[in-house]
Parts: structure tokens; sequence; C-alpha cells
């Protein structure tokens, strides 16, 4: 070439030389190592919280975890008692949300996967997602003023509105999910014995991603079953055993844990760690059994 | 070929060749304080890093000899530089062995192809060479492989240190999105440290034109690498390659994504790199192997799924007159 | 039916918007634009301002994101390119169950465990270390700002560590081996190849992390000291919008006070669906559609 370099090719090299680190390679060798051990202590970091979370949690809850916890109203100021307007109410608020969002969720799903174009389908999925960004105390506001204001009543079903609102969309994006794992093959077979696409979609369709659909609603009923913000202005709270009164305020376990957490009686506190680790084993014991199974076909 | 373009006349081209005056002692750092005194850690002639040295002093292809000039080539294969040995050579993914005791010895300045059916183990050999084989979880080999006497797998040696000295070209260009064509060349380079502006750029230069890319992108240096076509897009990684100075280009495949007036450019690059360095090109196109290869390695499939060496020969000899059986009828099934 | 149901999605998300918007429309009228940069929020002589809110939930989520995303972004990495399949499995499940926990159970602990172990250890560190500096002058009572940030940082972990090893997962292999075979260590391959391809989906990760620091209620609630100040140091007791709904909206007299807070809450709806919508795109650039990220989020 121009600049004339005088070439190495013909007297070559050995490679030995080349070979041998330099100075630079060893301290690249060092950075990587480094690099290597602080993403370690990173993500062991990531999960100390949570170890110290359940620690303490069955810590301070196991000693306030008693059959007065589980059967006994709340009583007034710190006399004792327990949890069971609570208890009552969140297995009664949850299954009703989870009632209400489930067809629409999983409708939806069906609309994306079976029947909308591409188009609509991730529009409507997008909408979904951004949905589940929406601060869950803005869902609360939001059923507030369409089922509580109208009313001048807290009731226990504008509660469980709030929550189906959040569920939604969690019900559908992960029966999306199970839905697109079944196979087209089946669907097809399915149309050319001349069954209608609404039956396909139900019978064939539906019934063969059901576990997925399962667990996705498993897993919405655990973070709901969670949820204490959309509840303070919808079903408030109440301190006396409610089964039933949908109209009326009524309990639940995160509204108790928050409201005893509050209160300056030790007792109270201590019905709050029960509380929350009674809450804690429900919601670890839905996860760890349904993204156990489902994390090994999913995961990739 | 792109020989009037890329070769301009050099008269004392020739004599560049024979004297090695210019040319960095090959010592890297550590051996230059190990043979020398302490003090003298830069050997004069050393203006820059020894990771840029090989880069910048090798001798673009424009000035070497002509595809024609075999004589001229042949005098430069006689130098060592960039001998691979492989003897009994393993290579396991966990338990499950791929290739099976493979001996082959593999020229400097020459091209050596493998072929063989799929699921051979050809892309796995190729990778056992420098190293990328072990990468994969689980992957291990056995045996020995030498460059130039250094045993790769020698406990002293750095496999990230090696694969500078050999470079690898894959199946599907891959260009690193985000980096413009200039930055993409001098990716190797700018992973050692800071460089100046002048020698990066020289490098960008040298490489690009080696490569047979120069001409084409000069004047978009600063354009993203994915803009190219998917030819200019594996010439470019070729470039890449070179930056770094390797003894020994490891090609995979490196046609097979192409059209077939891109892949002609790559056969005539490689057929004027073969005279600075060391190539090792699996293929599956026998056509290919025939054009632009000196020595053929013929892989086959054994009853435990290894792979193994047949035989390695003269390509020539391989595609006319074979010693072995199975090679005949693979060569000749694929002929016929 | 079905398209009726999906169809509802969308109307439940434009009638969160309206709803709110409507339900606040006093504030507006009343303090107009003014309402955001108003510090006083007077209940008896009826003069609402939200900036102690606004400020409060802006700079606890900037702290959190400050803790969480160095920590977010390593573990990720770790997850996706370094940890053996044995261990990042497991280590992957670990970091999406600390998301699934509720939000009061957090919020228990980081009153009654980790504030106080805060305000013994870091917090006092910080106040002896750095006092000098305005923002980290004390006294630190555990309860406040900090705490509130560090729990926040907790509770967005989860979020960032999945989108975004997810998205780092995305990355095709042969990136990887191209920077490795140019003699590239781990690290380097990480950094000059990985990340840049990966660039706008971390930060929609990032983002996503935000918007959930942003909205977080109880945890927040229970930890800050729900104290309606500008805060200027950090450890400073204060409130954000969330909080500030959470403690008050039912003791609220209908009218422009209940209307005040909803206005809030727009305030933050706003500003979430925003990032959400930005965060969402940009993993979707990276990712692609599907991913489950409805559980992620």
């Amino acid at each position: 070439m121009s600049q004339g370099i005088p070439s190495s090719l013909v007297a070559g090299r050995p490679a030995a030389a080349l070979l041998v680190r330099t100075r630079a390679d060893r301290r690249r060798s060092l950075v990587n190592s480094a690099f290597q051990g602080v993403a370690l202590l990173a993500a062991v970091a990531c999960v100390v919280p949570l170890g110290a979370l359940v620690t303490f949690v069955v810590m301070n809850g196991a000693g306030a975890l008693n059959l007065d916890l589980l059967t006994r109203p709340t009583r007034a100021l710190g006399l004792g008692g327990g949890a069971a307007a609570a208890i009552l109410g969140s297995l009664q608020i949850v299954p009703i949300a989870a009632v209400i969002a489930a067809p629409i969720g999983v409708l939806a799903a069906l609309y994306t996967v079976e029947f909308s174009g591409r188009r609509t389908a991730t529009l409507i999925r997008f909408a979904a997602d951004v949905m589940v960004g929406i601060p869950s105390i803005l869902i609360g506001i939001f059923a507030f003023a369409l089922f509580v204001l109208p009313f001048h009543q807290f009731n226990a079903l504008a509660g469980s509105l709030a929550l189906a609102i959040i569920m939604v969309p969690v019900v559908m994006r992960t029966t999306e999910e199970s839905l697109r794992l079944v196979p087209g093959s089946l669907r097809e077979a399915s149309l050319a014995l001349g069954v209608p696409m609404w039956r396909t979609a139900l019978s064939v369709v539906l019934r063969t991603g059901l576990s997925g659909v399962a667990a996705g609603l498993m897993l919405a009923v655990a973070r709901a079953a969670g949820e204490t913000a959309p509840l303070i202005f919808t079903a408030f709270g109440n301190q006396l055993i409610n089964v039933g009164g949908l109209g009326k305020p009524m309990d639940a376990l995160p509204l108790f844990i928050f409201v005893n957490a509050r209160q300056p009686y030790e007792a109270q506190n201590s019905q709050a760690w029960g509380a929350a680790l009674l809450l804690l084993l429900f919601v670890l014991a839905v996860n760890v059994i349904v993204r156990g199974r489902a994390g090994r076909r999913n995961s990739r | 070929m792109a020989i009037d373009a890329a070769q301009p006349e050099t008269p004392g081209a020739p004599e560049g060749r024979q004297n090695p005056q210019g040319r960095p002692p090959p010592e890297t750092e550590e051996t230059a304080v190990a043979g020398h005194a302490p003090g003298v850690r830069h050997a004069p002639g050393v203006g820059h890093s020894p990771e840029l040295r090989p880069g910048v002093q090798r001798l673009p292809i424009a000035v070497g000899p002509g595809p024609g000039d075999l004589t001229d080539g042949a005098a430069a294969s006689e130098a060592t530089a960039g001998l691979l040995e492989v003897r009994h050579l393993n290579a396991y993914y966990g338990t499950f062995r791929a290739i099976r005791d493979v001996d082959l010895s593999i020229r400097p300045n020459a091209v050596t192809a493998l072929i063989g059916p799929s699921g051979c183990g050809k892309t796995t050999f190729l990778r056992t060479l420098n190293r990328m084989h072990e990468l994969v979880p689980g992957a291990t080999v056995q045996g020995t492989i030498e460059l130039d006497g250094v045993d790769v797998y020698g406990s002293n040696i750095d496999p990230v240190r090696l694969r500078r000295v050999m470079g690898m070209v894959f199946q599907r260009p891959s260009p690193f999105p985000t980096m413009s064509i200039y930055d993409n060349v001098v990716a190797g380079l700018r992973l050692t440290g800071r460089h100046q502006r002048s020698e990066l750029d020289a490098v960008v230069e040298r490489s690009l034109r080696r490569a047979a890319l120069w001409d084409e992108v000069k004047d978009k240096l600063r354009e993203n690498g994915m803009s190219l076509s998917g030819g200019q897009q594996q010439r470019l990684c070729i470039a890449r390659a070179l930056a770094v100075g390797p003894e020994v280009l490891l090609m995979d495949e490196p046609a097979s994504a192409l059209d077939p007036i891109a892949t002609l450019r790559i056969e005539e690059l490689i057929a004027e790199l073969k005279q600075s360095y060391t190539i090792v090109i699996v293929t599956h196109n026998m056509q290919q192997a025939a054009r632009v290869s000196d020595r053929t390695a013929f892989l086959t499939m054994g009853e435990d799924r290894a792979g193994y060496l047949v035989e390695v020969d003269e390509t020539s000899r391989i595609f006319t007159n074979p010693r072995e059986r199975l090679t005949e009828d693979y060569v000749s099934g694929r002929f016929g | 039916m079905t398209l009726v149901a999906a169809g509802l999605i969308v109307v439940l998300l434009a009638g969160i918007t309206i709803r709110l918007a409507i339900e606040s429309a006093g504030t507006w009228a009343r303090f107009g634009l003014g309402f955001l940069g108003g510090t006083t929020w007077d209940v008896v002589n009826g003069v609402y301002g939200a900036l102690p809110f606004v400020a409060g939930t802006v700079e606890s989520s900037l702290l959190a994101l400050i803790i969480a995303v160095p920590l977010s972004l390593l573990t990720a990495i770790f997850l996706a390119e370094l940890a053996p399949r044995w261990l990042s499995v497991p280590l992957t499940f670990l970091v999406e169950l600390l998301a699934a926990i509720p939000s009061v159970v957090v919020g228990l602990w980081g009153v009654f465990v980790l504030s106080p172990f805060l305000r013994d250890t870091v917090e006092k560190w910080l106040v002896g270390a750095l006092g000098f500096i305005p923002i980290f002058s004390g006294p630190a009572f555990g309860i406040g700002l900090f705490s509130a940030s560090v729990v926040l940082a907790i509770m967005i972990v989860p979020t960032i560590v999945s989108v975004s090893r997810e998205v780092i997962v995305a990355v095709p292999g042969a990136q990887r081996e191209a920077m490795l075979a140019l003699g590239a260590t781990r690290w380097e391959t990480t950094r000059r190849a990985v990340l840049p391809y990966a660039r706008s989906g971390i930060v929609g990760a990032v983002i996503l992390g935000l918007g959930r620091a942003l909205g977080e209620t109880m945890a927040v609630t229970m930890v800050i000291g729900n104290k309606d100040i500008v805060p200027t140091r950090v450890f400073d007791q204060a409130q954000t919008i969330a909080s500030k709904i959470a403690t008050t909206f039912n003791e609220a007299q209908v009218g422009i006070q209940t209307q005040s807070l909803i206005a809030l809450g727009l305030v933050l709806l706003a500003i979430t669906l925003a990032l959400n919508v930005i965060a969402r795109l940009l993993v979707r650039q990276v990712a692609g559609d599907g991913g489950g990220l409805a559980s992620g989020g």
C-alpha cells in the first residue's frame, strides 16, 4: 500500500510471543473477575430482603397466629380479639372479584388470540399492559366515584369491583400466553369438522389451555388478596363480622394489617403480624405452586 | 477479482517483505521484560501497544504477491507463523462426544477447508481451535492443539488472548448494530485500552482495504454497519477480525448466508488473505471448498454420532482421487 | 362477546382517566395549574397545593431508582449472562417472588424492622459521614423519605430485574460470540455488545420500575412519616401523592377537599400512564410482544 509499511508476513512470527499475557491482559482479566463478583453480590443482595422479610414475618407472626386470631372478631382499643372479620371479609371480597374478572379477562384473551386482527390485538394487549401499571390506589378512587359516591355508602361490592378491575388485565395477559401455546392444528381439526369458530374457541382452545388459564387466575387472586389501597375507600373495613352484606362495609386482611400496624398498642401490632403471616403464607403458596409448575413450561 | 483496484504496483514491496527492518520485535511486553534489562520495556520501534502491533504492521494484501504469483506465495508459506498442530482432539458437550480423536496439521499461509455432512462436528472442531467451544456450558476438550508449538490449552494460556491471535468469522454477518462502520472495525482494539486517533484511523483503513471493503465504505465510515448489504456486512466482520492482528482466521461457512455475487467476493478475498494468514474454513459447499482451499479435510460422523477425521490431503487430490472410500462416496455423491 | 370483554379493557383505561378528570374538575377550576405549584394544603381555609406531595413522590422514587438500578442491572446481567442454569433459575424465581409479597406486608416489615435498622446503621453513618451536606444532615428518625426510598427500591427491584433480564436474554447470541471472538472478556462482551444492544429495553425496564415506585402506596404510606412538607433532606418525614390520598381520603369532606385529592390522583395517573406507555414501547422494541410482562409488573 502507499504507506509502504514493511511486511511481516514473510519472515513470520511464532505465535508463542503473541500468546503471552500482557499486563493489560491481566488488568482486563482482573476487571472481569471483579465484575463477576460484584454481579454475584448484587444478585445475593436482591434476595436478602426477601429472606429478611419472610423471616421477620414468621418470627413476629407465629406467636400471634392462634385460634383467637382466626376465629374472633376485633375488639375495641387493643383489648385482643382476632382477625375473623378480616379473614371472612377477604374470603368474600376476593372470590367475588375473581368471579367478575375471570370471564372478562378470559374472553378478552380469546378475542385477541382467536378473533381479532393483529393490530387490534396489539392495541388491546398494550392497553392491558399499561393498565397493569396504573397505581392501584387510583383504581380505588375510580371505584369510589363509581360505586360508593352514588350510594353514599362504603360497600364490599365496590371493593370487589375495584379488585376485579385490577385483575382483568392480569388474567387476560396470562390467559393469552397459555392460549397461544395451544397448537394451531387442534383448531384446524375442529374447524374442519364443521364446528363453528366460537365453539372451537370455547371447547377446544380454552379447554386445552385451561390449566394455564387457571394458573393465571390463581396468580391474579393472590395479587388481589394482598391489595390494600383499592379497598380503603370502597370496602372501608369493619370491626364487625359481615357475612353476605355486600352493600355494607367489610373488613379484609390487608386492611386489618394496615389499620393494626398504625395503632399504638403492641397487642394490635402483634395481630397485624399474625394477619401478615396468614396473608404471606397464602400468597407465597400460590406463587410457589403455580409458578413452580408453569415456570418450567414457560421460562426461557 | 478486484485485483486491479486493490493491487497498485508497489515496486518496493518485495524488498520490504524480505527485510523485516520495520517489523517490531515479536516479544510482547512480558517477554521483553524477561529477555532484556527491566528498564527496556518498550523496545525501539514499538510505537504502540503490543495489541495494536500486529494489525498495524501487517502489510495489506495489496502489496503481497498476486494470486497468480504462487511461487512467491509458496516461499512465504515456508514461514512457520500460524502453524496449527491438532493431536488426539476430542470435544464433548457434557457427556456427548462431538469430536473423536482428530489429528490434523494445518499449514500457514494456506486455506484448509473442512467438509463433511452436517452434524459431523466441523463447526465444533473450528470452535475448539480458538477455544470458543468451552464457552458453551458443559463443553470440554481433550487432546492438544499447538499453535506454532504452543499448546493453546496450556495452563498459562489465556483464551481471551488466544482469540485475538485466532480471529473468527461467523456464518451470519454480525456487525454490532449500535456501532458505526468505523467503530465496528476497531471494536477489538478498543478492548485493550486507549489508542490514538491516528492509529485507529490507520487500522481502519488497512483492515477495510484488506477486506476489500474500503472503496465501498470510505465515504461513510460514520454510518451504521447495518446499512450495508449482507456481503458487505460479512466483509466488515472480516475487517473487524483482521483489525486485532490475528495469525489465524477461522471461518464458519462465511458465505452461506450470502448471494452468489457476494459469495464470489468473499472467496476472492479468502484467496488474497491466505497469503498473510492461516485460514481454516468450514463449508457445506463442496464447489466452494474446491475453489478456495489448498487442503481439504473430510470429517464424518461415526456410529457413536461423534465426528472424526476421515482424511486430509491436497484439495485437488481429495476431489479427484481420495484415498478413502468414504471420502470418494461423499465427494462423488455430491458432484454426481 | 369477546369483543365486548376486550373493549372493556380499553374503556376502563379511558374511563378511569375521564372519571378522575371529572371528579377533580372543581379543583382545576379554582386553582388551575397553580395547583401543581402550591405548597400549602390547608383544609380549614380551603387552599390546596400539590407541590409537597409531587415533590415527595418524585424524590422518593428517584432515590429508590438510585438504589435499585445498579443493583437490578447487575443482578439481571448475572442471571442472564453469568450464572449457570442451576443457579439462575431459582434466583430468578426468588426475585420474582419478592414482587408477589403484598405491599402492606412490606410496609409492616418496613415500619417495625427495616426503618429502626436503617436508623441505627445506614442513616447514622450517613449523617456522620455526609452530615455536612445539607441534604444529608440529621436528625434521622428511621421513619421518613430515606426509609421509604429503601422500601420502594426493594419493591421495584423485581420489576427492573425481570424485565431487563428478559431483554438481555433476547439479545442474539451472535452478538456475544462476535465480541468474544475478538478477544473480549465476559465483562467487555456485556458492556460493549450486550448492553448497547439491549439499551432501549433496559431503559424501558427502569421506567417501568419508576412507574411502580411513583404509584406504590401502602408500604410508602407506612414508613414515610406522613408530613405535608416539601422535603429538603433525605431523612425528612414526607408525604407522597399516593400516601396523602391513602391517609386522608376517607376523612375528607366531599367537595373541594376530595376534589383536590382526586386532582392529586389525576396528576399521578398522568405521570404513570405516560411512563408506562413509553416503557412498554421501549421494551417491546427489544423483547417483542409476548413475554410475561404482565406478571412482572
